[in-house]
């Protein structure tokens, strides 16, 4: 369903990715780790065409996106919802007219069905009766929650998350973690998410692949990575920083 | 040196032609009639009627301060009855549209800049991508159309609000003749002058417009970067209305024969 090849990015002197080659099946749950800086925010919004690659190519059920303008792009863009890091709501708008803010684009649904959608999907999310407030009135959490719910609620066959976790305490990050995975299940979407949460890597990842200095280092399932005599590997999984490397 | 010339050279040419290319993008956005309508309104309302008290003291002091100065040069030549007709004719041509976007510039571009910055910083304008959502369609076409709906209005109340200043201070501070001042004003106001001010508004609104919204939507990280974004829009809006007014003068004379 998604398949990146070669992908290489750089931003100034920097080279973020060099090289990275990633497939993603249908249904698939995958989790992309590495260290701060290490490039998964960037991979994961070249998926979507956020970002542009220098060269590589990316492909999304078999159709090429590198090279596409941004109205070709707006397109493909529907089979995604996205999870930004710190949400990215809308801060003039409510809640509801957040999660609405798809379908009200569209205009293919008259507003009492839009309203019955936002409705559902708010309760989906655990997130009932906050319709009318504002993103400034949520805690970290909610607006995680109202994230999701805004790229869900037009049933996109992939869904996207940057860092879902970061920033919360951890049950408010365990809660998101199971909603992640019981999004999976009732919708039967594709998953792909970009995390540093070794916690949240193993229960929401099927596989688990992990970039370091601009590649794919390891791929394999939460046991094999838990398990793994890697250095590279075993250093990240049990947080164990290398004297010898600057640590930031 | 030179190198850093060249290098701001080709940074200023670049962003000439990003902005170009924007106004291209909204212009097609608009002929494919992408426009998000409740957003256009709430545009029209924050560029027009907020706009009110600043575009009406702007007007009202300009025209006073014109009328005052121009009757005491004119009136060492005995020409005190001619001083409204050089308000009239300089608030309907320049400084009523150059002052009203000036001033529409610091308010409303800042604005729009530190709005969508702000938007930029957020991650929200990527979200709005990944919504299937042009940034160009949702964001800068209604900010656009409402500014140039808008500008032309304000810059005509301006210059009628300048007119009637300068007349109430003219006539009964100044005490210049009512009858002489309003045959003289009337003899040499010619439509086309209030027309050029239309125009150049119109002008004005779109290059305040375009560049406010780029500098909002490529502004860089932090809170630093909205703020210089801000600056910059206010700026760099404000010297291209002042060379553009020059050339549009002497453009617009020629078409018009004002």
């Amino acid at each position: 369903m998604i398949e990146v090849r070669q992908l290489k990015k750089r931003f100034g002197p920097q080279r973020v990715l060099d090289g990275v080659d990633l497939r993603v099946q249908k249904g698939e749950s995958i989790v992309i780790i590495g260290r701060s800086g290490g490039g998964k925010s960037i991979l994961l919004k070249h998926l979507i065409g956020l970002l542009r690659p220098e060269d590589g190519d990316v492909l999304i059920e078999g159709q090429s996106i590198a090279r596409m303008n941004e109205r070709q792009l707006l397109k493909v863009r529907r089979k995604f919802g996205m999870l930004f890091q710190g949400a990215a709501l809308f801060d003039s708008l409510t809640v509801a007219e957040n999660v609405a803010f798809a379908l009200q684009r569209e205009g293919n649904l008259p507003e009492n069905e839009i309203a019955r959608k936002v409705d559902d999907t708010l309760e989906m999310v655990d997130l009932a009766g906050t319709q009318r407030k504002k993103p400034a009135e949520l805690s970290g959490g909610m607006r995680k929650r109202v994230g999701l719910a805004r790229a869900i609620i037009y049933q996109p066959e992939i869904v996207l998350y940057d860092e879902p976790t970061t920033g919360l305490d951890p049950i408010v990050a365990d809660s998101i973690d199971q909603l992640i995975v019981r999004i999976r299940e009732r919708m039967a979407v594709t998953t792909v998410a970009v995390t540093h949460d070794m916690r949240s890597a193993r229960r929401i990842g099927q596989r688990i692949l992990m970039l370091h200095r601009g590649r794919v280092h390891f791929t394999g399932t939460p046991d094999e990575v838990f398990q793994s005599k890697d250095p590279e590997v075993y250093r990240f999984v049990n947080g164990i920083s290398d004297p010898k490397e600057p640590n930031f | 040196m030179n190198g850093f010339a060249g290098n701001r050279l080709i940074g200023w040419l670049e962003g000439l032609g990003r902005i170009t290319m924007l106004g291209v993008e909204a212009a097609q956005s608009l002929i494919a009639q992408r426009i998000g309508w409740r957003n256009l309104i709430y545009q029209l309302y924050f560029v027009g009627v907020k706009s009110q008290s600043v575009v009406v003291i702007t007007g009202a002091f300009t025209g006073m301060v014109l009328c005052a100065q121009t009757y005491f040069q004119f009136h060492k030549v005995k020409m005190d009855t001619a001083t409204l007709a050089v308000v009239s004719v300089a608030m309907g041509s320049e400084l009523g549209p150059v002052l009203t976007a000036l001033m529409v510039a610091g308010r409303v571009g800042a604005a729009m800049a530190a709005e969508l910055g702000t938007m930029r910083v957020t991650e929200q304008i990527d979200a709005l991508r990944t919504l299937a959502t042009h940034p160009v369609d949702y964001l800068v076409v209604p900010r656009l159309l409402a500014t140039v709906a808008a500008l032309p209005l304000l810059t005509a109340e301006s210059i009628g609000v300048g007119i009637l200043a300068a007349y109430t201070v003219g006539t009964t501070l100044l005490g210049i003749d009512h009858a002489y001042a309003w045959h003289n004003m009337l003899k040499y106001t010619q439509p086309q002058h209030v027309v050029m001010g239309v125009i150049k508004a119109v002008v004005f609104a779109a290059v305040l417009a375009l560049i406010s919204c780029y500098k909002g939507m490529n502004c860089r990280e932090g809170a630093e970067g909205v703020g210089r974004a801000t600056t910059e829009a206010v700026v760099y809006s404000s010297i291209t209305i002042l060379i553009s007014n020059f050339f549009l003068t002497l453009f617009l004379t020629r078409l018009l024969g004002a």
